[in-house]
């Protein structure tokens, strides 16, 4: 469904990534894992179009997307989660969820992606008509994968979903990940946990400072005597 | 985010009309009085336009009456020009509509050239360029020998009456109001919010950016076209930072992204701005107090500090005047 081949971005004259390439199938969970530093944010912002990549293509749903500005890519399928969540806070968690159903004109879809998302996740239903901006990092965190859902991509791609929650909370995410995903929905996650990101996908590829590495079937990598020592502490 | 309804703004607007005619009629308001009415007018027209800019959209521009200078220019070398050509022209109310339309239109272009800085810039960079674009206009125009120069554009016909400057008024306002009301203001909105957000959900953050600017800019170049044919002058000096910084305190004042807001502080500011140089002429010749004009701005800067301190949203804040709004069903 996505493919990325020898992609590099550079800020100025600092590679922030110098040759990263991974494929993500139809209807699984692939996870990126690697340091701070490795350039994990920065894959995801060069495929869903917030930067431009200097070399390397984007292969999504076979159409060559590299470069395509990130508004564009909501509409061919492509839903991003970005790092920190970024809800609109002065809005209500339905105004949130509504604004992004901007590129989908048919009233009775959005209902029903909206009551998707209540399904889903019960506590945003409870606090509908607050201010994105008063509810808890994990709530905010929903919300940030409701709104995803709700622009409706074939694709979602989590920048660090677990970031800054309580390992309770991380636990709670990672399971609507899973059920997004046998919805349907084609997951690319980002993370810094890897133990927990390992155990759901089904393929992991292992960033270093700006090279793909090692890359296999998560259980694989998660045994990978190489990746449990740097990246799992064990 | 309040909704305003539209019937009842434009109630509220035929109410104030009629009271004023009435007042006007029966001599309670004096010319003085009606130019101060218009001047606020005009100056709810550069407010709900810069808020659209600056409120609305999140950018931040400090060059406001540099669209309105274009507008003047334009509208009143159009209408001196066809003035001059033949005087007593039948069509006075056609061409004095067209031009400032025209003015407003000529403003627009400006608008999108200045929108594109916008795309690239942000918060103090932004204030920089507009700050810079309104003293590159100001400029300009004090160095074109046949707009007047320094001397000001002279002669320009005196059109605006107070129905003409408040049908305008009434225009803008509730267009801006329904643009804002709209998925294009949501859009606009959205930016504001959270840039990278929005354009994670599918808005076109640069083409609302810049329409922004286009739009703010359109009816602030009318404004500034109605003022030139209110004054039958129009002066480079009367479109510096100083014009601007106004505006752009009055929208402060009024509250960010409150339509209501910016219509309630152009009036008070307006009036305020007369009151004080009667107070201030009257310390300084009565009281013997040195004092001249200037000490004007001291008190906007003074009441834009209290502002910020105590009321840091402004009046309104977010909100537009409860009695103008619709009510909407929480959930």
């Amino acid at each position: 469904m996505l493919s990325v081949k020898n992609l590099k971005v550079t800020y100025g004259n600092i590679a922030a990534i110098s040759d990263v390439s991974f494929e993500v199938p139809e209807g699984k969970i692939v996870c990126l894992i690697g340091a701070n530093g490795a350039g994990k944010t920065t894959t995801l912002r060069a495929i869903s179009g917030l930067v431009a990549p200097s070399a390397g293509t984007v292969t999504f749903k076979g159409a060559n997307i590299t470069g395509t500005p990130a508004h564009k890519l909501v509409g061919l399928g492509m839903s991003h989660v970005p790092e920190g969540r970024r809800i609109f806070p002065v809005l209500t968690v339905k105004e949130n969820l509504e604004l992004a159903a901007w590129t989908v004109k048919d009233k009775v879809e959005v209902k029903r992606r909206l009551e998707e998302v209540y399904e889903m996740f019960p506590r945003i239903k409870d606090r509908i008509s607050q201010l994105g901006g008063t509810l808890s990092g994990g709530e905010q965190q929903m919300l940030a994968v409701g709104r995803a859902m709700v622009t409706g991509g074939d694709i979602l791609l989590l920048d660090e979903p677990s970031m800054g929650l309580a390992p309770v909370l991380v636990d709670e995410i990672f399971d609507k990940i899973v059920a997004i995903n046998k919805k349907g929905t084609t997951v690319l996650l980002v993370e810094q946990n890897a133990s927990e990101a390992l155990e759901i996908s089904d393929f992991a590829y292992v960033l270093e400072v700006g090279y793909s590495t090692i890359s296999g079937p998560a259980k694989d990598i998660a045994s990978d005597s190489r990746v449990r020592e740097a990246y799992l502490g064990v | 985010m309040d909704k305003l309804k539209s019937m009842k703004l434009l109630m509220a607007g035929l109410i104030f009309y009629v009271v004023v005619q009435v007042l006007s009629a029966v001599g309670v308001l004096n010319g003085y009085f009606m130019v101060i009415i218009n001047r606020s007018l005009i100056g709810v027209m550069f407010a709900v336009s810069l808020n659209l800019i600056n409120g609305i959209t999140g950018q931040f521009s400090l060059g406001h009456m540099g669209f309105a200078a274009v507008g003047a220019y334009t509208s009143g070398s159009i209408t001196t020009l066809i003035f001059k050509l033949s005087p007593r022209h039948p069509e006075d109310a056609v061409v004095f509509v067209v031009a400032i339309i025209a003015g407003g239109i000529a403003a627009a272009v400006a608008g999108f050239l200045i929108g594109f800085p916008s795309l690239r810039l942000k918060g103090d960079y932004l204030a920089i360029v507009t700050l810079g674009f309104g003293e590159i206009i100001r400029t300009i125009l004090n160095n074109i020998a046949w707009v007047g120069g320094p001397r000001g554009l002279l002669g320009i016909p005196k059109f605006s009456t107070f129905t003409v400057i408040f049908v305008f008024t009434m225009a803008t306002i509730i267009l801006i109001r329904n643009l804002v009301q709209s998925s294009i203001g949501r859009s606009m909105l959205s930016i504001r919010e959270n840039e990278l957000a929005s354009e994670l959900v599918g808005v076109d953050t640069t083409k609302y950016k810049v329409l922004g600017f286009v739009v703010g800019a359109f009816f602030a170049g009318m404004g500034g076209g109605l003022l030139a044919h209110l004054l039958q002058i129009a002066h480079p000096t009367q479109y510096g930072f100083y014009a601007s910084a106004l505006i752009l305190i009055m929208v402060y004042v009024g509250g960010i992204g409150s339509l209501t807001g910016s219509i309630i502080a152009a009036f008070s500011l307006t009036f305020l701005t007369e009151g004080l140089r009667v107070g201030i002429d009257w310390l300084r010749d009565t009281a013997g107090v040195p004092i001249g004009t200037e000490w004007t701005m001291v008190i906007y800067a003074l009441l834009l500090i209290l502002i910020m301190l105590f009321k840091t949203e402004g009046l309104l804040g977010m909100r537009e005047a409860s009695i103008l709004i619709i009510k909407e069903k929480q959930g």
